[in-house]
């Protein structure tokens, strides 16, 4: 437990060149929403089978990986309800901001752009007020 | 080629969330809850991921990506209501679940049943954020 955060820098260095590839060679931002929501709602058709590609790959390495780990436990709620309506807002929200926790984060943030900043203070908040207010307060989460 | 380098950068962005433990939703709530026992772990990810982002633009500038085309333009910085309100919505939403678009994927081979049930709900959110977007103009005519 006490490595945690060295980890978390590791798998973070591997996310940003990661994204780096991604801008360099491809020229695109690499934001998870976005990549996903242009198969779903068909903006993205053209570059259909390169996000295909990309998602495929992000699956691909965790099933990989996982036998060098045996088993990891996501600690995922099991509340029918909270898994719906939260899946429902990260997809209906991160598609009308045009970015998540990637694209707006990530990628946004290290090119100092103000509507990536100004996103992720939002869904930092947002997200911190959720789980004090659903943990600590009504205890369902 | 331009499919490679994207499974290459869908395996980093895959593999950088496996092992920095962002698919743990505790580990999200964790660092969400402030008033909890407080995780930092995500801040190391964000800082981490931040790094070669920020290296890699300032690459971008007077080349051109190794496919062809044009890198992207900076987006007008305009601070409307749909950033504010999508972001909001999606915070809500990543708080109670602790799973946003790029971990739950990565987590689908082995979250079980309740990571596919998060996927489905995800993208009927994104099938439906088209419409929203036209009720909210209707609504109220910003932007």
């Amino acid at each position: 437990m006490e490595q945690d955060w060295i980890w978390g820098l590791i798998g973070g260095l591997l996310i940003g060149t990661g994204g780096a590839v991604y801008l360099l060679a491809n020229g695109k931002i690499m934001g998870a929403s976005g990549i996903i929501g242009g198969l779903v709602d068909g903006s993205g058709r053209r570059s259909a089978m390169e996000r295909l590609v990309f998602l495929a790959g992000v699956f691909a390495l965790p099933v990989l990986l996982y036998p060098l780990y045996g088993a990891v436990d996501t600690h995922v709620s099991t509340n029918p309800a909270v898994i719906i309506v939260a899946g429902l807002l990260v997809g209906a929200g991160t598609r009308l901001a045009n970015g998540c926790t990637s694209g707006h984060g990530v990628c946004g943030i290290s090119r100092l752009s103000l509507r990536g900043i100004v996103a992720t203070v939002f869904y930092i908040l947002a997200g911190g007020l959720t789980v004090v207010f659903f943990r600590h307060l009504l205890g369902v989460i | 080629m331009h499919l490679l380098y994207a499974f290459i950068a869908g395996g980093l962005f895959g593999a950088g969330l496996f092992v920095s433990g962002m698919t743990d939703t505790s580990k999200v709530q964790g660092w969400l809850d402030v008033f909890g026992a407080w995780d930092p772990t995500l801040a190391f990810v964000m800082g981490g991921a931040i790094i070669p982002m920020a290296i890699a633009w300032r690459l971008v500038e007077g080349r051109k990506p190794l496919v062809g085309g044009a890198f992207p333009e900076p987006s007008e910085p305009r601070l409307g209501r749909n950033l504010v309100l999508g972001s909001t919505m999606f915070g809500a939403g990543w708080g109670l679940a602790g799973l946003c678009p790029g971990p739950a994927i990565a987590s689908l081979s082995y979250g079980g049943i309740w990571h596919w049930v998060f996927v489905a709900a995800m993208l009927a959110g994104m099938a439906l954020a088209p419409l929203l977007r036209v009720r909210l103009d209707r609504l109220v005519p910003a932007e």
